[in-house]
Parts: C-alpha cells; structure tokens; sequence
C-alpha cells in the first residue's frame, strides 16, 4: 500500500455531484422495490383472509346445533312396563317411543301414518339417546314429564342455519312442505333454538352429521403423533450426530447423504405404499391402526428431521468444539455437553415443523386404511382410527349439506393444531436459547 | 462406470501428491532445502519436535521444522501472517486432527513419548499440553461451568469444595477473579473480549496442563489487560512450559526467553530472544524484526 497521496482540490466536489445526480434515482429504485414486496405480502395476506373468512363463515356454523323442545312424559308403561328397573331394562328401552308421543301430543291433528314418520322425522334418530342417558344417570325422575332440548335432524338444522331453500319446488327439497309447517309452528312457540354442538368435540364419525364430531379423528391423530415422535425424534438426532460428527467422511457417506435427501422429496403417498407392502402385508399389523400411520409419517418425518439436526449442528460454531477438545474433552463429551445443546433449538424447531407436517398429512393414510368410517374412540395405537386431514377428506366428500360445515370447522380445528405446534417450536426455541 | 472411477482417482490424490511435488517441493522423507539459522535444543525439552512436516491436502505448510519446547521457559513463535505459526502450534496437541484435509509427519515427543504413535491418547495429550485459541471461545455456560468444566471431565477435584478452589484459583491467576467473583453464575459470553480471553486462559490453566499453548492470546486485548496477561505468562513459566505465537515483536521480546521466527513454512532462525532482537543473524529475520517485511 501506498501511502494516500494529497487531496487534489476538485476531486471531492466532483463526487459529490456525480452522486447527487444518481441519487434520486437510487432512492426511486430502492422505493419500488420496497413497493413490489410491500404488494407481494399483501397479496399473499390477502389469500389469506379470503381463506380464513371462508372457513370462519362455512364452520363457525358448526358450532351451534338445531334443537327442539319436547315435554317428554318419562311414562314408566313405557320404559319399564314390568317394574322391574335394573340396568339391562333401562338401558334397552323404547326411548323412541316417548319421544314420538311427546311429537304426538304436539300435533294431535297428524294422524295418518306417513305424516306421522314424516314427523317423527324432525327429531334426530339419534335423540332417543340422550333421553336414555338421562333416565340413567337418574331413574327418580321415571314418571315425571320434563321439557328436553332434544338433537333435531340435520336436515332442520340446515333450514335453521338457512341452508335449505324454501322457495325450491317440495320435489327437490329434503324437507316437505308439511314439514316445514310444522317447524314452523315450534319456531312460533319458541320451540327451536340453536344451542352448543357438544357433539362436535366429543364424538367420532356418524353418518348423521348432527352426530359426528372430530374427536375420534383427533385421537387417531395424537396417537399417530405420539408414534411418530417417539420413533422419529431420537433416530433423527442420532442419525444426524453420527453422519456429522462421528462418520467419515467418504463415498458412503455421501451417498446416504444424497439418498436422504432425496428421501425428504419423495412424495408421501409412496411412503403410504411402502407401508402397505412392509407393515401391513409383510409385518402384518393391523389395518387402519394410528401405529401403522405413526410408522409410515416415522419414514416421512426422519428425513426432514435429519437434515435439520444436521442443519443445527453445522451451524454450531468450530469455535466451541475446538474449545472443547482443546481442554481434553473425548469427542463424545464435545458433543454431549457443548455441541447438542447449542443444536437442541434448531433441532427441535426442525422436528415440530417435521411432526406439523405429518399432522396435516392424508395420502399415505388412505394406503393403510385409515380411511374408514370409524366411530368408536380409538383406545390404543392398535385401534382402528382415522385422523384429522382424513376426516376432513371424508367429511367433504359426504353428500350431506350439514358435513360442508362440519369440514370447515374440521379444519380450523386442524389449523388450530398447527397453529399451537408452531408457538410451541418458537417458545421452544425460545426458551432454550435463553438458557446461554 | 466413469464418475466411479474418476471419484477413485481423486480418493487416490493424496498419496500421490508428494511425489508429484518432489518437482517443486522435497518430498516428506527428503532431506530439507534449507538449514535453520541457530540451535532449536532446549536446554530441558518437554516437547521435541523433529523434521515436522504438515500438508492441507497438497499445501506443505509446515517444511522441516525442528524445535524443543523447554521447561520454565516461554519461547515466541513469530512471522509474518500465513506462514505456518498455529499450523506448528496446533501440532503440539493434535489439534490439526480435527482437520481433515490436514497431514502431519515427522516426530513430535512429550517427553519421550511419541504424540502421534498409536499408544498417546489425545484426550490425555490435550489434558497435559493445553491451548489457548486465538479468538476466545468460551462456553456459552456459566463462568464456573467454564472453568470448572476440565477439571470435571478429567476427574481433577474430589468434591464441590476442591472445585470452588481450582476455580478461583484458576481465575485469580488469570486476573479475573475480582471482576467476576460476584458473578460466577453468569455466562461467560456476557463478558467482555478481554475478559473472556482471560476466562479461556483460566479455563486452560484450571487443568493445570504441563505445556500451555497461546495463539496470540492477547489480540483482543487492551494494553492492561495485555500487561496482566503478559505477568500470568511469567508467573506461569515457574511451572510449566509456554508456546505463545505473536504478532508483536515488544510482546515477544518482553515475555520470551527463546523466539522462532517462521516464514513461509520454514522454521528460518531460532534463538535466545536476546539475541534474535538484538543480532539476527538470518537476512528474513532481521528484515522482519526490523520492519522491513510484512
Ligand atoms: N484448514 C486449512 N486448510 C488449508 N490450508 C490452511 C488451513 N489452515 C491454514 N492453512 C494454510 O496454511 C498456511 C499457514 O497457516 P497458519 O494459520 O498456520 O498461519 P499463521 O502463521 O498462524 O498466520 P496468522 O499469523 O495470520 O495467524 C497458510 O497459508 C494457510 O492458508
Ligand atoms: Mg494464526
């Protein structure tokens, strides 16, 4: 280097005005661009609330269910004509049938056969059910009359919401003319009133909408989960510590290292295949069963879970190993003591996104079956079980128009999931950072 | 077929590289090109180095070095940048292992044992010849943990009591104890450059290693806090023996009894520092103690 020779006396006025000139320019540029990825974002937000005020408006509808009230007479000739009031009597009597006189009493001018199941009809078939629970939890009350809030048909319901055209000729309609008188007439007696769906958080598939919750589905999902991260999460970070900090490096090693990363590409429905052919067939597990899935979402999830364990540990600093090593720390102890818990936040981040990933997953699981009609709450991994992206695929293809709105909650529920797993990485991440 | 064997070819390189460079360069067995200017004996060796050599890949970046690291002694490896001062030094504790492309020959004794033969065990090595780093590198963990963490690994204390004392002992010696001493549970990266060198120095010291190893310790450091680590390297010569590479020739001359000037991978001249300040008697030497170079 030279030593800087004097300022010649015109030379920084010149720059100054050379800048000066393209210095408008610049800043109009730097403007645009700012613009362009001001609209970009704006752009995609704007998709955004599209989707979610088309899912709030579609499923926020879920959340209250058509009922009826009905003075039901706990007539004892009925439920238990020979007296006898054990159990097995209880819980296998004609519930239906006090629901139907309580109809009756309603509208003594139906008299006809037909108009009388038409409107039996109103009332869910499912209503009689929680009529029995109540004589059950409390066979006192046998004899007395009570008014129930009693589950109406998914197709009133849909009237209710306003789902159903009255103005389409009876022909097309799920609902007759005289139906709709009778609705009504318990509407003018304050007799419909939309109340919680309980069943929609607490119960699995039915074939009647007003019946059928996502809570099977959920279950399905966290035992599927709960496999997954228990397989995938430790053989990931193993797999990750041993490629990068114990193996050599050489031709095998970087073939598993392309193959892992083709892997993470693969699309997941050959994963679902692979499973078929190997759990299923070969291994012969159950059909349908959250350990098949959560063994499947495993072979999904461990590629991603690899290469962002390795991710993390590559971006521990040389700095601190050496430190390590440098004091007389064996490999092992640099990596248990120094090298992990530095990786730990970037490995778990990459392990929730994996897992997240594998939540919202649904084609590898029609492979294994888990497509079903479940409706019993899986108990086990073993049981038969469905999970949330797969009740919502079921959902939206139920020909019902009350199972459109019930997809729509299904997902913000499926959202919802996502949305706590991804605070959990961050408050994770968080958390662990904080620690140094 | 033909990526295969190309990938053969390039996994056949490295042995074939010395011989492709006898052209230029003399093969590792060959006999050096040049002499080293004054005597690399220590009048009592712990380490004895012997026709050293240190290869990145092709890059011979160590060539034919021999020098004795004494005890009670401080000896400055100086030379302008690139020239090979922590590859050499990094030889001392097989720190060069954790680079892969990184080969080293020749002969290389702690006492009589030699560190490269199978039976030296680098944990046990690295314990007895420890190394402060250039940039200093402390654990993002507390002070304590930092200090206390080779003595742990190593088994040094018997309980909680003989380990407060290595660390404080450890840390008084660095001339850090009375700024950190109400703050043993922070952690070590709070403090600031100097203050963490001087942690690292602690750190090193607290498993009381027989050679300690400094890769210019001091190049973060203020003149005061520079001038205390400088008195800690004295202090510490009564014991044990020190390696420090400088780029400061007031540094070397103040703390050294004995400097080696490198250059290009050379080992060029090495001598009392007296002497190699005062008298140098090799053309690269004095240009570079005297400014001219670098
Ligand atoms: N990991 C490495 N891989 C390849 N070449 C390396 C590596 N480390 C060092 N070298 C090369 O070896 C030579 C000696 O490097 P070294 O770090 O020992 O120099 P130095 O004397 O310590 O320099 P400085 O005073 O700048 O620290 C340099 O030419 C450098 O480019
Ligand atoms: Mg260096």
């Amino acid at each position: 280097m030279s030593e800087p020779g004097p300022v010649k006396p015109n030379e920084p006025p010149r720059t100054r005005d050379r800048v000066a000139e393209g210095l408008r320019r610049r800043y109009m540029k730097e403007r645009a661009f700012r613009l362009l990825g001001l609209a970009a974002l704006l752009f995609g937000l704007g998709f955004l609330a599209i989707f979610f005020v088309t899912l709030v408006s579609n499923g926020a509808s879920a959340l209250l269910q058509t009922r009826i009230l009905l003075d039901v007479e706990l007539d004892p000739e009925v439920i238990d004509p020979e007296g006898r009031r054990d159990a097995v009597a209880l819980e296998t009597a004609n519930y239906q049938q006090l629901i139907r006189d309580a109809l009756n009493r309603l509208f003594p001018d139906v008299t006809e056969r037909s108009e009388r199941r038409a409107l039996y009809r109103l009332l869910s078939p499912a209503a009689d059910l929680e009529v029995r629970e109540l004589v059950l939890a409390n066979p006192a009350l046998i004899g007395e009359t009570r008014s129930l809030w009693l589950l109406a048909d998914d197709d009133v319901d849909m009237l209710i919401k306003g789902n159903i055209d009255r103005d389409v000729p009876e022909s097309e309609r799920r609902l007759s003319d005289a139906q709709i008188g009778w609705i009504d007439a318990l509407l003018d007696e304050g007799r419909i009133e939309r109340k919680l769906n309980r069943y929609f958080f607490t119960s699995g598939d039915s074939r009647d909408p007003e019946l059928a919750g996502i809570f099977g589905a959920t279950v399905g999902s966290f035992f599927m989960l709960l496999v997954t991260l228990v397989l995938s999460f430790p053989l990931g970070v193993a797999t990750a510590v041993y490629l990068e900090e114990f193996a050599p490096r050489n031709r095998w090693t970087d073939l598993i290292e392309v193959n892992i990363n083709n892997l993470a590409a693969v699309p997941s429905i050959v994963f679902g295949l692979l499973g078929l052919a190997l759990f299923i067939n070969a291994f012969g597990l159950p059909r349908s069963a959250p350990l098949v899935g959560g063994l499947v979402l495993t072979l999904m999830t461990l590629p991603v879970i690899i290469i962002a364990s390795r991710a993390a540990l590559k971006a521990v600093p040389p700095s601190i190993r050496e430190a390590a090593l440098g004091i007389g720390a064996s490999k092992m102890q640099t990596v248990l003591h120094h090298v992990l818990p530095l990786a730990l936040p970037g490995m778990l981040t990459g392990t929730i996104i994996g897992m997240a990933r594998a939540l919202g997953e649904s084609a590898p699981l029609l492979m294994i079956g888990m497509v079903a009609f479940i409706v019993d709450i899986p108990e086990s991994p073993l049981d038969p079980a469905t999970a949330l992206p797969v009740q919502i695929f079921l959902w939206a293809d139920s020909p019902e128009r009350a199972f459109v709105e019930r997809t729509s909650a299904a997902i913000l529920v499926l959202l919802a999931f996502l949305v706590v797993m991804n605070g959990i990485a961050i408050l994770l991440r968080k958390r662990f950072e904080r620690r140094y | 077929m033909r990526m295969f064997r190309q990938a053969t070819a390039e996994a056949m390189q490295p042995a074939t590289t010395p011989r492709q460079t006898t052209a230029r360069e003399p093969a590792p067995s060959a006999a050096p090109t040049y002499r080293t200017v004054g005597d690399h004996r220590a009048a009592n060796p712990i380490i004895t180095a012997r026709d050293v050599n240190v290869y990145y890949g092709d890059k011979h970046a160590i060539q034919h070095v021999n020098l004795d690291i004494g005890l009670n002694e401080v000896i400055a490896l100086i030379g302008p940048s690139g020239c090979g001062k922590s590859t050499f030094l990094r030889c001392l504790n097989r720190m060069n292992d954790t680079i892969e492309s990184a080969r080293v020959t020749g002969e290389i004794k702690l006492y009589d044992e030699d560190i490269y033969s199978k039976q030296m065990d680098v944990v046990m090595l690295r314990a007895r010849v420890g190394m402060v780093f250039q940039k200093p590198n402390p654990f993002p963990k507390s002070i304590y943990d930092n200090v206390a963490y080779g003595p742990r690994i190593h088994g040094l204390a018997r309980d909680r009591t003989e380990l407060d004392e290595i660390v404080q002992k450890s840390l008084e010696r660095a001339g850090l104890w009375n700024e950190v001493k109400d703050r043993l549970e922070e952690p070590g990266t709070g403090l600031s450059g100097g203050q963490q060198q001087r942690l690292c120095i602690a750190r090193t010291i607290a498993v009381s290693p027989e050679v300690i190893l400094m890769d210019e310790p001091c190049s973060a450091l203020d003149p005061i806090a520079t001038a205390r680590i400088e008195d800690l390297i004295d202090e510490l010569r009564q014991n044990y023996a020190i390696v420090i590479v400088t780029h400061s020739m007031q540094q070397a001359a103040r703390v050294s009894q004995r400097t080696a000037y490198f250059h290009l991978g050379r080992l060029i001249e090495v001598g009392k520092t007296e002497e190699i300040f005062t008298n140098p008697r090799h053309k690269l030497t004095e240009d570079y103690i005297t400014g001219r170079f670098g």
